[in-house]
């Protein structure tokens, strides 16, 4: 941004005032961002303080722990798979329901509230509920199933159906958010595009395949990226659901960083977590800042 | 939609086969159709919850329409668990961080949109790094400083890591940057003071955008469980939230109609407002989701 000379001269005390209006955001910032980030990081060579052993420098033995702990392998392979199920489908859902919504389909008012409310509710409320929908012979998926023959299932104590469980929930709660996304983009869009195509005969589906995506990819690149990001921060409905197990089979990342920290009290252990942790999502950021942002542009 | 409803009425003017038109519309329907099971499916836990909540712990997994409505799962959660402390302890929550964000977002956005200072770009940068190392994550570290600073356990310490928002500082500058700079000399012209300027000319203007930012900010942290899982102990403390896991956690044994009650009567609130104000909400995402 470039300003006019006399604007400029009329500011001269401009780099002080600046700086005043910028120092309570600051300040707040770097010791609860910032500050911690870094700690983390120089906490992770300590090993962690006992009654009668102070925290001593131990290298890196912490890392050689995780390395060795099956535990944290087991949850960086689950959240790995919990990002991968959840992100297409979540997104695919939110393009889709967006396009719905948007349109004429009848009802859309109950559509998009109905599409939406999961995103205002307390992951943890809702987890409540996504827990007694999948309870053993008594939760309505288990007695719908029964109807077909189909029942038996315990959704959440199998080691094979806990994640997808979970994952589920997670779809459920996001496709929601992400529609709202998309649905601005549709809306800015104009509606000339379509007429146009209209009248060149082009189907509806053609004319959203090589005109209103193409359109869309800087809202899927946004939502890509908070995408990744909820898919490493949200755990709130473990905490409900499974606690991580069973037998580890939900265990998360951060989960598993609540765990060591606040019930195991390792918190050396925690920080080396958390530097892995920090690791993945600075490389969501340098894919966004590097990436994406030379190729999409707001103004 | 806006391209459905013109290839419909269009193309029939310009001559285009009937077929196309036929086929439109059977898409159109099946469209409908898949619009509608999917809104089932997403509102289906929620009326699950609600009709949990309504009918005896007998009643509750069977779904028989004459089964008798009560609200007797209501009160047992109210008395069972200190609800109305936990809801004061979010309203005071949400409106002591939303209060300092709006401030702090201002003043800082202000500086990045206005005014010209060595280290702008870095500066910006290093917030912009909260967009993804958030307090979420740092939850080790961040409880370690509030053992420090020794507020623990206080309604305080669960806010404080959130009160300077990244997204805010952005969100509001994009803002105050469309705001004429005419106005802003013409301010000045006046008399007022870089923060006259800022009261007089750029608030008010970012309305809409505090609005929307206000919206998110309140059901973000109206919803936020684990940083104040960690950091509260207490029943002074303790978020609706906090309170609603410890509840069902503890206290409950299997009985769904109870925990559904308690979980639709810490849901209430926010559900209710968003019901009344659903326009206002959805518009508030969207602005807040284009940059």
């Amino acid at each position: 941004m470039r300003e006019s000379g006399s604007v400029r001269r009329s500011r001269g005390a401009d780099p002080v005032i600046a700086w005043l209006l910028l120092l309570p955001a600051v300040a707040l910032l770097a010791l609860f961002t910032h500050y911690p980030a870094v700690a983390n990081l120089v906490h992770s060579f300590y090993s962690t303080p006992r009654a009668n052993h102070p925290s001593t420098f131990i290298g890196l033995d912490n890392y050689r722990n995780l390395v060795e702990d099956p535990v944290f392998w087991k949850a960086l392979v689950n959240n790995l798979w919990y990002a991968f199920g959840t992100i297409p489908v979540s997104i695919a859902l939110a393009l889709l329901m967006a396009v719905w919504v948007n349109g004429r389909v009848k009802g859309r008012g109950f559509l998009r509230l109905a599409y939406f409310t999961p995103t205002i509710l307390p992951m943890i409320a809702v987890a409540n509920i996504w827990l007694f929908f999948y309870t053993p012979e008594y939760g309505l998926l288990e007695q719908f199933l029964g109807w077909f023959g189909l029942g038996g299932h315990n959704w959440l104590g199998s080691r094979d159906t806990a994640l997808p469980a979970v994952m589920v929930v997670a779809i459920w709660k996001e496709a929601g958010f992400f529609m709202i996304f998309y649905l601005a983009a549709l809306q800015s869009m104009s509606p000339q595009l379509a007429e146009a195509a209209a009248i060149e005969g082009a189907s509806r589906f053609y004319f959203f395949r090589r005109v209103t995506f193409p359109l869309l990819m800087p809202t899927t690149l946004f939502v890509l990226v908070n995408a990744v990001i909820n898919a490493f921060r949200m755990v709130d409905h473990i905490v409900v659901m499974t606690r991580g197990g069973p037998d580890n089979a939900t265990e998360l990342l951060l989960y598993y960083i609540y765990e060591i920290g606040f019930r195991f009290f390792d918190s050396g252990y925690a920080a080396a977590l958390t530097m892995v942790l920090l690791a993945i999502l600075a490389a969501a950021a340098l894919l966004q800042f590097g990436f994406l942002e030379r190729r999409t542009h707001y103004q | 939609m806006s391209t459905l409803r013109a290839s419909v009425n269009v193309t029939p003017a310009t001559g285009r086969p009937f077929l196309l038109y036929e086929s439109d519309r059977a898409s159109r329907a099946l469209e409908t159709l898949g619009a509608w099971i999917l809104g089932v499916l997403w509102i289906l836990p929620l009326l699950y919850a609600f009709w949990a909540a309504f009918h005896s712990s007998a009643d509750s997994t069977h779904f028989t329409l004459s089964a008798p409505w009560t609200l007797a799962n209501f009160v047992h959660a109210w008395h069972a668990a200190p609800f109305a402390r936990y809801f004061l302890n979010t309203v005071m929550l949400v409106t002591m961080v939303l209060g300092a964000q709006l401030v702090l977002v201002t003043l800082a956005a202000y500086a990045f949109a206005r005014f010209e200072f060595r280290g702008r770009g870095v500066v910006f940068a290093l917030v912009l790094v909260q967009l993804m190392v958030m307090p979420d994550v740092l939850i080790v570290e961040n409880y370690r400083t509030m053992t420090a600073l020794g507020i623990k356990d206080t309604i305080l310490s669960i806010g404080l890591p959130y009160m300077a928002s990244a997204f805010g500082i952005f969100l509001l500058r994009q803002t105050f940057k469309t705001v004429p700079r005419e106005l802003d000399e013409a301010a000045r012209v006046e008399g007022c003071g870089p923060l006259a300027t800022l009261w007089k000319v750029y608030v008010p203007l970012a309305r809409p955008t505090y609005l929307a930012y206000a919206l998110v900010s309140v059901s973000y942290h109206w919803n936020n469980f684990l940083w104040p899982l960690i950091i509260t102990n207490s029943v002074e403390s303790r978020p609706v939230t906090v309170g609603l896991q410890v509840f069902s956690a503890t206290d409950q044994g299997l009985d769904w109609s109870i925990i559904s009650a308690a979980t639709l009567l810490s849901t209430g609130p926010l559900l209710i407002a968003f019901l009344l104000f659903q326009k206002q909400f959805v518009q508030s995402f969207m602005r807040a989701g284009i940059r």
